[in-house]
């Protein structure tokens, strides 16, 4: 699907969704069972740098200025992180991390955040739009990871082959939506010859869990089998010796 | 490490991980979670032919700094270049979710995050990943309940690829001149975009991109200390009390500061171009000069701030 | 990868009242060791886990030397080895159970 197509599909009803700076999106849309809901993106394949990270916080903050309740939809098919000297230069982390909490502050403020991931995303791109909200919906197209697997071969020093054997019994490193979903990053997926938008609405009525729920998710899925319960036994022992 | 050291006068770069903490905390406060002894080690390493540490390369735990309870983690940046994985994320997890929960009922006055890592562990890919993203999610729950979580960065790994995006979302960062900061690490970007764009084998120029002086003077880090743990010790302690809250103000500002640093300097390539742009003497020197030189010089306009 | 156990006995216990402690790490040529004081007084054992295999032999002869040397007794040793040469596998034993000795 083209990104009008997207765009047609999730709000057909209307929207004012237009293009920004550095392949950034942002507008607001109507949505069934919402005054209004708030759009930002970084499309077109787009990395994501500085120029494109600062403007999407900036939308952000300004639907939580506004006050109100209404929805943050990121649209994403991105790259990796923008890999450009000036961009670390001028402090990138600083950047990515800025969209992270941003996006973390609407939701604090009572907006509820969805990614709709229907391209590229991957590594710092990826943990600073998609796995900075609240849920990740992956479309047919989307194509999520953390490195490709002939750069993990290449750093990890085994060879493809392998890998690729590896990745079969395992979703603990392999790029795409299945391992995605498995560990618990991808919150659900949405078939591609179905209309978005009432996914989107039910999406949006379900209540959303006040704690993050990725790591019990990746457990019930079977994806991630450890961190869930690790994090519970630090917590545990932290709270035992409370006060000591 | 020298016998006739005490341990916070040891070298923080030469350090191991619990002997950052030893030399960090109060003495003999440090009570460990999930100790070596219990062996929860990945395991995703054997089949990649690889062996484990006991601890998974971090040790999460309780102590006191100056008198008042904090948590502490710190990673062992020699081991598989101190990458998060599963465990390792966990544990780190687990340990901000308690500070956040504590905080109503007298829990620990601080969080403070001895980083040193290249990223997620790649043989784990997808679990670190996802551990970065929930360890970032605890932070800012933790800064929300007032509890402020610090970033000490000044090991041999720095704080690369997540570990870059979460050291700036904690409250407040302390750099020593051999730390590294930064989300590619500088041979991803030549593989990608070619020597030209940055060569990799230049160590001159990975600290003038990425290193501690360039952050410390934008605004990247807010206290530069030299490389003893003692001097992490007492930037730790002085800048607890000015961590700022995470709230809707301080993004404001923050939205602020990164735009005007981006409309000063966004075509410069280089470090010199910012410190030339800024006034700052002798910007050619900057990276050369000795710590009590460097400390002398008045940072440009927008650096010292409270926000993050 | 290979795993084994070297076992061996002491002619007495190792000093000190430590219950456990740990040294160094699994990195390049380094090695990490976790000691426990958790076997009966003359009994001393090592586990190591390697990657790099086929020297089991070697590893053998320098922890059965290191029994005979340090009389570790009662001390249980378990290494994360990064592919450390001899030397320092003797070493960082000997540098654990003096970890052993001092204070806790």
């Amino acid at each position: 699907m083209t990104l009008d197509e997207i765009l047609g599909s999730l709000f057909p009803s209307g929207h004012t969704v237009e293009s920004g700076p550095a392949g950034t999106l942002h507008g607001t849309a109507k949505v069934e069972g919402q005054s209004e809901v708030t759009v930002v993106g970084i499309v077109g394949g787009k990395p994501l740098g500085i120029d494109g990270a600062l403007p999407l916080a900036g939308h952000v903050l300004a639907a939580v200025e506004a006050g109100g309740r209404a929805p943050i939809v990121v649209l994403i098919d991105t790259a990796s992180q923008n890999m450009a000297r000036r961009d670390e230069l001028l402090g990138l982390n600083e950047y990515l991390a800025h969209l992270f909490k941003s996006l973390t502050l609407a939701a604090m403020h009572g907006h509820r955040t969805v990614s709709v991931l229907f391209g590229h995303a991957a590594a710092g791109a990826f943990i600073a739009t998609a796995l900075s909200s609240q849920s990740l919906v992956a479309l047919a197209s989307a194509e999520p990871s953390v490195m490709d697997l002939p750069s993990i071969s290449r750093v990890t020093k085994l060879p493809l082959e392998h890998l690729k054997e590896l990745a079969k019994s395992t979703p603990i490193f392999a790029p795409g939506v299945e391992p995605l979903f498995a560990t618990g990053a991808v919150t659900e997926t949405w078939a591609a010859n179905e209309p978005l938008a009432p996914h989107l609405a039910a999406l949006l009525q379900q209540p959303v869990a006040t704690l993050d729920p990725r790591d019990r998710i990746g457990l019930e899925r079977k994806g991630r089998l450890l961190a869930q319960k690790i994090a519970e036994r630090v917590a545990a022992e932290a709270a035992a010796h409370a006060g000591s | 490490m020298s016998n006739l050291l005490q341990p916070h006068e040891a070298d923080w770069y030469e350090a191991s991980a619990r002997e950052r903490i030893a030399g960090l905390l109060d003495p003999k406060t440090f009570v460990e979670f999930l100790g070596p002894e219990q062996r929860v080690m990945s395991p995703h390493l054997a089949q990649f032919d690889l062996t484990g540490a006991f601890d998974d390369g971090i040790a999460v735990g309780r102590g006191r700094l100056d008198g008042q309870e904090v948590f502490v983690a710190a990673q062992e940046g020699r081991f598989l270049g101190g990458a998060f994985g599963e465990v390792h994320g966990a544990k780190l997890v687990g340990l901000l979710r308690a500070a956040r929960d504590g905080a109503e009922t007298g829990g620990p006055r601080a969080v403070l995050l001895l980083l040193d890592t290249g990223g997620v562990r790649l043989q784990e890919a997808n679990a670190g990943e996802l551990a970065i993203s929930e360890i970032i999610r605890a932070i800012v729950e933790a800064r929300s309940a007032s509890v402020p979580v610090l970033a000490l960065v000044g090991g041999r790994a720095g704080a690369f690829g997540g570990g870059g995006i979460i050291t700036a979302c904690c409250s407040r960062i302390v750099v020593s001149e051999h730390a590294r900061v930064s989300v590619s690490g500088p041979e991803v970007i030549e593989t990608n975009k070619g020597v030209e764009e940055f060569d990799s084998k230049d160590r001159a120029l990975v600290w003038r991109i990425c290193g501690a002086r360039t952050r410390y003077l934008t605004g990247g880090a807010d206290r530069y200390v030299k490389g003893s743990i003692q001097d992490f010790r007492e930037a730790a302690i002085a800048l607890i009390p000015h961590a700022p809250l995470f709230e809707l103000a301080t993004l404001r500002a923050e939205q602020q500061r990164l735009a005007e640093r981006l409309q000063r300097f966004g075509d410069c390539r280089d470090a010199p171009e910012i410190w030339g742009k800024a006034r700052l003497p002798e910007p050619e020197r900057i990276t050369e000069i000795p710590d009590d030189a460097f400390l002398a010089i008045h940072r440009p306009k927008g650096a010292d701030h409270d926000a993050r | 990868m290979e795993q084994f156990q070297v076992r061996g006995t002491a002619k007495s216990r190792a000093g000190g009242h430590r219950h456990q402690a740990i040294t160094g790490v699994n990195a390049s040529g380094n090695l990490e060791i976790l000691v426990e004081r958790v076997l009966p007084e003359r009994e001393c054992l090592v586990d190591v886990a390697t990657a790099v295999t086929g020297f089991r032999g070697i590893w053998e002869a320098v922890i059965q030397e290191f029994f005979e040397r340090s009389s570790p007794g009662g001390l249980r040793f378990s290494i994360n080895d990064g592919g450390a040469r001899p030397d320092t596998v003797t070493l960082r034993l000997m540098q654990s159970v003096r970890l052993m000795e001092t204070e806790a």
